[in-house]
């Protein structure tokens, strides 16, 4: 398959571990930021093949797993009104809210909960239930944002009454500014995420080259692209540089996508945004602007979000961070696994628990 | 009503039913056992032991590209059969229809049925009819049990597994699964996608004639939870480690490319026309050629072995060289955000 075959190629793949086996001196820590770098790097296997000493470590950029248990509550008493349908796309299904019940349990109970590929698919949704109040739950970073906003737009083009629109959409520069400005982090560079960065664009990560001294490199999602991306970071660090390069030109420009980004700025603004296990970082999340409130659905249909304690003992948040592994956390294993996860890291096959635990147990025992 | 629906009437037991029966089931379906519309269908017996298996389909969509409700309850009871090496002998058709269901589908399920039974050489001799109120179904549910003769000198199960015994999986994975989450989402992911709905015994009878006899050890279909849940399976039933390699895996491109767009694992998705064969590994080359050779087992592969360590695990040779571990199955493969 063309894009995907030369990127898994192993005689390719086994020439730049050597690499950055010649090349690493020292132990380093690299950051992936991306949910689907994490699956990516568990699915082939890519860990067996790095030197001893260079240790990848999963941040916040696993979009169900960002999401707060006051935020799953709140989708969770929508799906329960009467007349409303919710619509979301599928890993936010099983996403437990504070007091363990998910989604899915709602709609055991007979709520009407519906998994989507598209926000447009919430619009059909609308359009064949006309006396129903339909929302899309909109979860995710600058990947799905522009296909939110598209959606709204279409929306009030149509003049549909019966969509809305309940975001928690997030933005990722904001939390890594926060994690990489906090002097106590032992990260040592930072493996951009790639579908972010085709959005957003590789220069976008300047600030934290410049301001935190800290080596960046977008890659992109093939063994072969972060093996290539991880062997740039050591090189960096090895001469002692700390700049932005881009290791997924195929898809990634200094600028990002003009016409998404415009289309995002015309109907979102920044909010402040509450993130699982971080807290409530300033202007990290957005909301839809003034024209389009109307689609709001924390505005029209007076859904309250109210703040929930997070599980006990649940490592979440640290791990999140890169603070912690996921088998040093005590539920792990044992309480909580893909079946009946507990965080929300467990839930996701892009979260770093249910990664660690489909991919590498033999690693944790 | 239009009549051309199904009514509660169609499964009182009374004129309607023998109406229902008569003028549709007896239609398609006509072997004088069944026929005979006796309380249980009397089967002359062979030598040999008996198998019996008993499985239900709800599948939405009822019908799907390569397959239909219909002709996966055939294929589905014959294919639990014929893993353990059985000779069907026939089925049982148990229907549950929900009220309001179009006449016309359920006769267009019927004649798969029929057709499907007519292929594999396996009747439908025993049936049942329930009518539940509308809502209280999804349209139509099937259940199928099949019973079928073990001759005596073949013992199949996941336990006799033995360490060096070689993996075979006669085709490719992932065709049954991702063509019934696409269908459901209305997703069109290009190329010849579709189910590889089929029935495998006569492939399972070929197989066990043509090889030395004790040499097949096991014989699955990887249904739901697919590939890398039985191969779980088979590991904790044998005490054994398996290996497989993700090179030698059999997978269509339209498979590979809508896994890849949606962020699902081939290994996980389920198949309704394929099966792993572990055999003793001086036969592995025949059983192969074997399968090769068979219809729907062309693209049949060596896809692992299983292991000397009794760690029970599942573990994989990646493409760029790297080793990850198989677990089973957790809930259903869900599509990932981005």
């Amino acid at each position: 398959m063309k894009y995907v075959d030369e990127f898994r190629d192993q005689g390719l793949a086994r020439d730049l571990a050597a690499a950055l086996d010649r090349t690493l001196t020292r132990p380093r820590r690299i950051m992936e930021v991306c949910g689907t770098h994490t699956m990516a790097v568990f699915r082939s296997g890519l860990r067996s093949l790095l030197p001893e000493g260079l240790e990848l470590v999963s941040g916040p950029g696993c979009p169900v797993c960002v999401t707060s248990a006051a935020h799953v509550d709140a989708f969770l008493a929508l799906a329960g009104r009467p007349g409303v349908r919710v619509a979301t796309f599928g890993d936010l299904i099983r996403v437990p809210g504070s007091d363990g019940t998910s989604l899915a349990h709602a709609r055991s109970q007979g709520a009407q909960v519906e998994v989507v590929y598209s926000p447009m698919d919430g619009l059909t949704l609308a359009r064949n239930h006309p006396d129903e109040t339909v929302v899309f739950l909109g979860v995710g970073f600058e990947t799905t944002t522009p296909g939110v906003a598209a959606t709204v737009r279409a929306a009030r083009q149509e003049g549909l009454s019966n969509f809305f629109v309940f975001t928690t959409q997030k933005t990722m520069m904001p939390p890594l500014m926060a994690l990489f400005g906090d002097p106590d982090q032992s990260i040592d560079g930072l493996l951009c995420p790639g579908h972010v960065s085709a959005i957003i664009g590789a220069a976008a990560y300047g600030p934290l080259a410049e301001r935190y001294h800290l080596p960046c490199v977008v890659g992109g999602f093939e063994p072969v692209d972060i093996l290539q991306a991880l062997l740039l970071l050591v090189r960096q660090l090895e001469e002692g540089r700390s700049e932005v390069e881009n290791a997924y030109t195929r898809v990634v420009s200094p600028a990002g996508n003009l016409q998404a980004q415009s289309l995002v700025a015309e109907v979102f603004e920044p909010v402040d945004m509450e993130w699982r296990g971080l807290g409530v970082i300033p202007g990290s999340g957005l909301q839809l602007r003034a024209p389009y409130r109307a689609y709001d659905a924390q505005e029209c249909l007076g859904v309250e979000v109210v703040s929930a304690t997070e599980v006990r003992g649940c490592l979440c948040g640290r791990i999140l961070q890169g603070r912690a592994r996921p088998p040093e956390c005590p539920l792990f294993g044992s309480r909580c696994t893909p079946s009946t996860p507990i965080g929300p890291c467990m839930v996701s096959s892009e979260g770093t628990c249910s990664a660690y635990y489909n991919y590498s147990l033999s690693d944790s025992n | 009503m239009s009549p051309e629906t199904i009514l509660l009437d169609h499964g009182s037991g009374g004129l309607a039913s023998q109406q229902l029966i008569s003028s549709l089931f007896l239609k398609y379906l006509d072997h004088p056992v069944l026929a005979a519309l006796e309380d249980s269908a009397v089967i002359q017996n062979g030598p040999g032991r008996l198998a019996l298996t008993t499985d239900s389909y709800v599948v939405d969509p009822l019908f799907f590209p390569g397959g239909d409700i219909g002709s996966m309850a055939v294929h589905g009871t014959i294919n639990d059969l014929a893993m353990r090496g059985a000779r069907p002998l026939g089925l049982t058709l148990a229907l549950i229809l929900e009220e309001g269901l179009e006449m016309a589908v359920l006769e267009r399920v019927i004649a798969s049925v029929a057709r499907a039974c007519k292929e594999s050489g396996v009747p439908v001799l025993s049936g049942d009819t329930k009518v539940v109120p509308r809502g209280k179904a999804d349209k139509l549910f099937i259940n199928t049990s099949g019973v079928g003769l073990v001759a005596d000198d073949i013992e199949l199960a996941s336990r006799l597994a033995r360490p060096g015994d070689k993996i075979i999986l006669s085709g490719t994975m992932g065709d049954h699964g991702l063509t019934i989450m696409a269908s459901r989402a209305g997703l069109a992911l290009g190329g010849n996608l579709q189910s590889d709905s089929m029935a495998l015994h006569h492939m399972v009878a070929d197989l066990l004639a043509g090889l030395k006899t004790g040499s097949v050890h096991v014989l699955r279909d990887p249904t739901r939870g697919g590939v890398a849940t039985v191969l779980g399976e088979i590991a904790r039933a044998a005490g054994c480690s398996v290996e497989i390699n993700e090179a030698a895996l059999p997978l269509r491109p339209e498979v590979r490319g809508g896994c890849e767009l949606l962020g699902l694992d081939p290994l996980y998705l389920a198949n309704e026309g394929k099966l792993l064969a572990v055999v003793a590994p001086e036969v592995a080359d025949a059983a192969l050629e074997l399968l090769q050779a068979q219809a729907g087992g062309g693209e049949s592969a060596i896809i692992g072995t299983v292991g000397l360590d009794r760690s029970t695990k599942v573990t994989m040779q990646t493409v760029i060289g790297g080793t990850r571990i198989i677990t089973p199955l957790h809930g259903e493969p869900l599509p990932r955000i981005c």
